[in-house]
């Protein structure tokens, strides 16, 4: 069985992957993972975790010709504003990594996927989070 | 409150020194700033010192070490790339305080080879290429980015920072390259992150600068000939922002140590004479203009196509070449800045002078965040 790739990616049995925000009631503000304080509005105990939509817009980008030695280039760095609420960044991917093929604000879809084949020393597979633009 | 003074100010030139240690870089700097200032180790009241690679081993002891061990406190501290402005301002304080007369502040770094970046953290399996990029390059290119999406910023204006810094580093022996790089050199350049290509991403490189400050009494006492106030010391960190987790913040804290600095100082951005802004990559230095108020919001673009903020123009920026040519030793970056608006104000920085310098600021941002803003007035 996979595993998700950060925590605040949840895999539920029997239902689809989604991404987990955490919210404060006071303010609004969306966190991800989990905290005890809003660093917003320093509310105590008024964090909730919520749904993350599945769609957003994105809101930057850079594409990598250069990582770490080992990763794979080129990809493109994407910031994706999620519909609803919420800010998350992955590999924007089925979109060719040049800047006159990349708009500002294009609707992309979160998709979840093998991560790019990695596993961790013991040998686990993980479930990652890719966007993907929306023609 | 007694005004704070810089009397001594220096730094060695940034370069490659693997055969050396890093307490050795800083006792060089030490000792040049002393000698500038007139003074030695033994007027020292208090060692303020700044270093990253080797936060956990008493860096500011070792080089004491290696000067001239009397006792004094030493407070080593750590605050990524703005660490050496911190401990600049850790001095400043002091005297501001009241605690001293005459306090040393030091920034070394001693700097590894390629990428800069986290790798996502956690446990499991590496991030990069996966959740897109934590390298340096990529999270400077994303935040510039940003300003294009808002003002349609193009490649070709970020390039013409590099080409600018470049340029002015042609001028500073102690800049860590002297090399003219034309506007299609930049832009054909290996791209790392676009829009950074290698020539607009900040040299790796060592380096150490020092700094003498002492309080106004002392001054008068010691002489005020080469004397530079310090009219404003700033840190801040980043104020929440709705993007904080994915997108490192340089904006907002730059803005309000900026403000908070024209505030204490009394003065506008219009009485600024030369700026060393943290041009980490030339996509940061973009966002600066406008953070820093050299100019209205979305006119940073205009700023660099019509010159203003080269040598020559309304307001110089990074005339030592900046982080982009000069090098960014990280720990020493914060005080190498100073030394250099330190030495226009004193009219001493030769073909690159600023003329009629006055008035200077220097700016750095520390990722994660903290930002150093000091504003320096000729005496």
């Amino acid at each position: 069985m996979s595993l998700p790739v950060v925590d605040y990616l949840k895999l539920p049995e029997g239902e689809d992957p989604y991404l987990e925000g955490h919210k404060c009631k006071e303010c609004g503000s969306i966190f991800l993972g989990e905290r005890n304080v809003c660093s917003n509005c320093f509310a105590r105990d008024s964090i909730e975790p919520i749904k993350l939509n599945n769609t957003g817009k994105l809101y930057s980008y850079s594409i990598v010709f250069r990582s770490f030695p080992g990763i794979e280039v080129p990809y493109i760095s994407a910031i994706v504003d999620l519909d609803g609420g919420g800010t998350v960044k992955g590999n924007l991917i089925d979109c060719e990594p040049d800047p006159e093929k990349i708009n500002f604000d294009m609707p992309v879809e979160v998709v979840f996927d093998d991560a790019l084949g990695r596993k961790d020393k013991d040998g686990n597979s993980y479930i990652s989070y890719f966007f993907k633009p929306i023609s | 409150m007694s005004d704070v003074y810089v009397l001594g100010v220096d730094m060695i030139k940034f370069g490659r020194f693997p055969e050396r240690t890093v307490p050795d870089l800083g006792a060089e700097a030490a000792l040049l700033a002393l000698d500038d200032a007139g003074l030695n180790i033994g007027n020292m009241e208090a060692f303020y010192c700044g270093n990253l690679g080797q936060a956990n081993a008493m860096v500011g002891q070792r080089i004491l070490q290696e000067i001239g061990q009397t006792g004094i406190p030493v407070v080593n501290c750590s605050n990524a790339c703005a660490t050496g402005a911190t401990a600049f301002r850790e001095a400043w304080t002091s005297i501001k305080a009241g605690l001293y007369d005459v306090v040393l502040a030091v920034g070394v770094e001693q700097m590894g080879t390629g990428l800069l970046g986290g790798a996502g953290g956690g446990t499991g399996i590496p991030k990069e290429g996966l959740l897109g990029s934590g390298t340096m390059p990529a999270v400077f290119a994303e935040a510039g980015m940003e300003h294009a999406r808002q003002y349609g910023t193009t490649f070709e204006q970020f390039a013409k920072i590099s080409v600018k810094n470049h340029h002015h580093s042609t001028m500073n022996p102690k800049a860590r390259y002297q090399i003219e790089t034309p506007l299609d050199e930049v832009m054909n350049a290996e791209m790392i992150s676009y829009p950074n290509t290698k020539l607009m991403c900040s040299v790796n490189v060592d380096g150490a600068a020092a700094a003498v400050l002492v309080s106004e009494k002392k001054a008068k006492e010691l002489g005020m000939q080469r004397a530079v106030r310090i009219k404003a010391s700033v840190m801040t960190s980043d104020p929440y922002q709705e993007r904080d987790l994915v997108m490192p913040d340089v904006n907002s804290c730059t803005r309000k140590a900026a403000a908070e600095a024209y505030e204490m100082a009394g003065l506008d951005s219009n009485d600024i004479d030369l700026v060393e802004l943290h041009d980490c990559f030339a996509t940061a230095e973009m966002l600066h203009y406008e953070n820093l108020g050299l100019c209205n919001e979305g006119e940073a673009g205009r700023l660099i196509d019509e010159g203003e903020v080269e040598l020559g123009g309304r307001i110089p920026v990074n005339v030592s070449g900046g982080l982009l040519s000069k090098g960014h030793p990280l720990g020493a970056t914060g005080i190498a800045n100073i030394y250099e608006v330190c030495t226009h104000l004193r009219g001493e920085a030769g073909e690159r002078q600023v003329d009629n310098a006055r008035i200077g600021m220097t700016h750095v941002i520390g990722l994660g965040s903290a930002c150093g803003i000091h504003i320096l007035e000729k005496v």
